[in-house]
């Protein structure tokens, strides 16, 4: 396999989601959360309850892999950040070190560059977190909660 | 990639149908998302032209149960089956976990059939995947039309490797689930091999 394989663990997770609920503090946000580039969500704050969050991320990774695309034919590296303005909300994305995508929703309570300078410090604190968690991924004895199933398990899932 | 989430006690995998402009893939998931309680489903999106031509991808989040206490969650995806869409499929493939073959089992589409297994075998090359190694399945569709290919023909011009396959008429749900239940568990299969 050419990706390791995403996991989240609890240490990491509650690392990740402490950056995130201060992110929506500190820069005035309605909503962050975090999408990894296959468009699953990781974690997400602030008024999430009344936003479809998984179409959410997909589409947001979608837009990062077709500008990604973009870059690309450009001979550019990568569009690292994006903005999209709107009437009333603004949506910030920032690619965290080529791995995960950092979203922010705000309206006029905040501004671009507040948000521009808070996440410039969450990406680098994101960044080391995932780095961490990439890590441990790797480190043999890591071993696949799903190493144990059965068929029968997996028949089960099928037998509505 | 799947996702394995221990914190949310979640697994995540990603589902590409792919196949020829028009073959039925996103009929597939349509009926996929009429046929699911409405718990167990999110929202279908579809990003179309005017003409309902599937733009960029469909995409349906869709939850089957759990397993050793975990939920599993699956992400479908279609891609655009036009050729001149082939930079957005090779995005869509990125990162996936198991993929659907929708092939248009009428005559006058066997050539676009085979051109779209090759386009697959290359792209997801691209992303240093190999085809015989991914969870594979095939589906026949159209099986209702008059003027189609046998089954046997299908199986000699687009699966010389006999994954497992199945005829489906997508439009009034046949053989649709008994395709998806396929591949999810091959894809299972393969999380159970693997591990990290
Ligand atoms: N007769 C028949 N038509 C089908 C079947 N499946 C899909 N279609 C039709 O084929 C057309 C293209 O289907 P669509 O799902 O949009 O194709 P896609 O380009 O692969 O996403 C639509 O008009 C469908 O209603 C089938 O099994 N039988
Ligand atoms: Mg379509």
């Amino acid at each position: 396999m050419v990706n390791p394989q995403m996991v989240m663990y609890e240490e990491e997770f509650n690392q990740i989601q402490t950056v995130v609920d201060r992110l929506v503090k500190d820069a005035n946000a309605k909503v962050v959360f975090i999408v990894d580039k296959n468009g699953q969500l990781i974690a997400a704050s602030g008024d999430v309850d009344n936003l479809d969050t998984t179409s959410l991320a997909s589409l947001t990774a979608g837009n990062i892999a077709a500008t990604g695309g973009m870059a690309k034919l450009l001979k550019e590296n990568e569009f690292a950040t994006q903005f999209h303005e709107g009437e009333k909300a603004n949506i910030h994305i920032q690619l965290v070190g080529n791995r995960v995508i950092l979203v922010v929703i705000f309206d006029a309570k905040s501004s671009l560059g507040l948000v521009r300078l808070r996440v410039r410090k969450a990406s680098e604190e994101l960044n080391h977190i995932f780095e961490a968690l990439l890590k441990k991924v790797q480190e043999p004895g890591a071993d696949s909660p799903f190493a144990e199933i059965t068929d029968e398990d997996i028949d089960n899932l099928f037998n509505d | 990639m799947s996702f394995i989430n221990y914190m949310a006690r979640e697994i995540n995998c990603k589902i590409v149908y792919y196949g020829p402009g028009l073959c039925g893939k996103t009929t597939n998931l349509q009926y996929i998302y009429e046929r699911t309680n409405p718990e167990a489903k999110g929202k279908m999106i579809s990003l179309a032209t005017e003409t309902d031509r599937t733009l960029f991808f469909d995409f349906l989040p869709l939850a089957l149960g759990e397993i050793r206490g975990f939920k599993t969650r699956f992400h479908l995806y279609t891609v655009p089956g036009q050729v001149f869409y082939d930079a957005s499929r090779k995005l869509i493939l990125k990162g996936v976990d198991g993929v659907v073959f929708v092939a248009d089992s009428q005559i006058g589409r066997i050539e676009a059939n085979q051109e779209s297994v090759e386009n697959l075998r290359t792209n997801l090359a691209e992303q240093g995947y190999s085809l015989d190694k991914v969870p594979y399945v095939m589906q026949y569709n159209k099986r209702d039309l008059p003027e189609i290919a046998t089954p046997e023909e299908l199986r000699e011009l687009l699966n010389p490797t006999k994954v497992p396959e199945y005829e489906a008429v997508a439009r009034t749900g046949v053989g649709v689930f008994d395709t998806l239940k396929a591949v999810a568990k091959l894809v299972l299969t393969e999380l159970k091999k693997g591990g990290p």
